[in-house]
């Protein structure tokens, strides 16, 4: 079974999928990640997909679990590459992944990154 | 000229194979980029469920034609326990398990022809197409 590495860069996790995975590998993703979310205390996480050639139900649901588990822990999700036909293809396999930010690319998802942490709330009432 | 070939849903690592696969024939083809997405993404959920639902099975992949056109066909069959309610496995969110229950109408709204036979306590067949434009 292969294990996606995870790359750390200041408070910001950054994972790559760069092979096609099999569910048991998605699924160990999905754990060493929000353990090195709790480890590290990360504001954010980014999963680049451009390598990634189709997300199925099962890909789709551990990215909106990861999304779902880090924000509770703290941090947001961004995933970044979507290739257009794969999106196509969620949309029509029913997949909405709604609460799933996105960026076009890396450098996009940093910089909505910062963007969401200077918008953190502070008193505002 | 007809090209099939037979592959095992056992373990794992087998879905993956099987994508890698159908990716392969769809590209042979002819099937638009955004078609293989959907065939493959297909394959995958209907491996995936003879896998986890009937505890393997095996898939036939297959160039069929119609006229001039070419499509890409894929034969799914499993001993498995077989599905009760076909109309009901095929709603969106309906699972027995603990997915998304998108799979099957998922994997059906993907394909151009999609056919489910299935008998409780013998196994499930699904034969799907994709026919390049
Ligand atoms: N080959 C099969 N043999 C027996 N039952 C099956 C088979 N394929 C699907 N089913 C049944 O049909 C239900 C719906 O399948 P479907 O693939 O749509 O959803 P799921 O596998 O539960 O979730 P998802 O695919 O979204 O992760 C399954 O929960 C299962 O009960
Ligand atoms: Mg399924």
């Amino acid at each position: 079974m292969e294990r996606v590495p995870i790359l750390k860069l200041g408070d910001i996790l950054i994972v790559s999928i760069q092979i096609d995975l099999q569910d048991m590998s998605v699924l160990a993703l999905q754990e060493d990640l929000s353990e090195r979310v709790v480890a590290t205390g990360a504001r954010g996480v980014i999963i680049d997909i451009t390598a990634v050639e189709i997300v199925d139900s099962f890909i789709g649901r551990m990215l909106a679990t990861i999304a779902a588990i880090s924000r509770m822990l703290d941090a947001e999700t961004i995933v970044v590459g979507m290739r257009p036909a794969v999106a196509i293809t969620l949309v029509e396999l029913g997949l909405s992944l709604g609460g799933v930010r996105t960026a076009l690319n890396l450098e996009k998802g940093v910089a909505l990154l910062n963007q969401i942490e200077n918008q953190t709330p502070t008193a505002t009432w | 000229m007809t090209t099939a070939e037979e592959l095992p849903i056992n373990v794992n690592g087998d879905v993956v194979l099987v994508r890698q696969r159908v990716r392969t024939v769809a590209v042979n083809v002819g099937l638009s980029l955004v078609d293989q997405t959907k065939v493959v993404t297909a394959a995958s959920e209907l491996a995936r469920n003879a896998l986890v639902y009937a505890g393997g099975g095996q898939v036939r992949v297959e160039v069929v034609h119609n006229g001039v056109r070419q499509g890409l066909r894929m034969t799914f069959s499993d001993n498995g326990p077989g599905i009760p309610d076909i109309e009901q496995a095929l709603t969106d969110g309906w699972t027995t398990g603990n997915g998304l229950g998108l799979g099957l109408s998922g994997s059906r709204r993907l394909v151009d022809e999609f056919a489910l036979e299935s008998t409780p306590g013998e196994g499930t067949l699904i034969t799907v197409t994709k026919w390049a434009r």
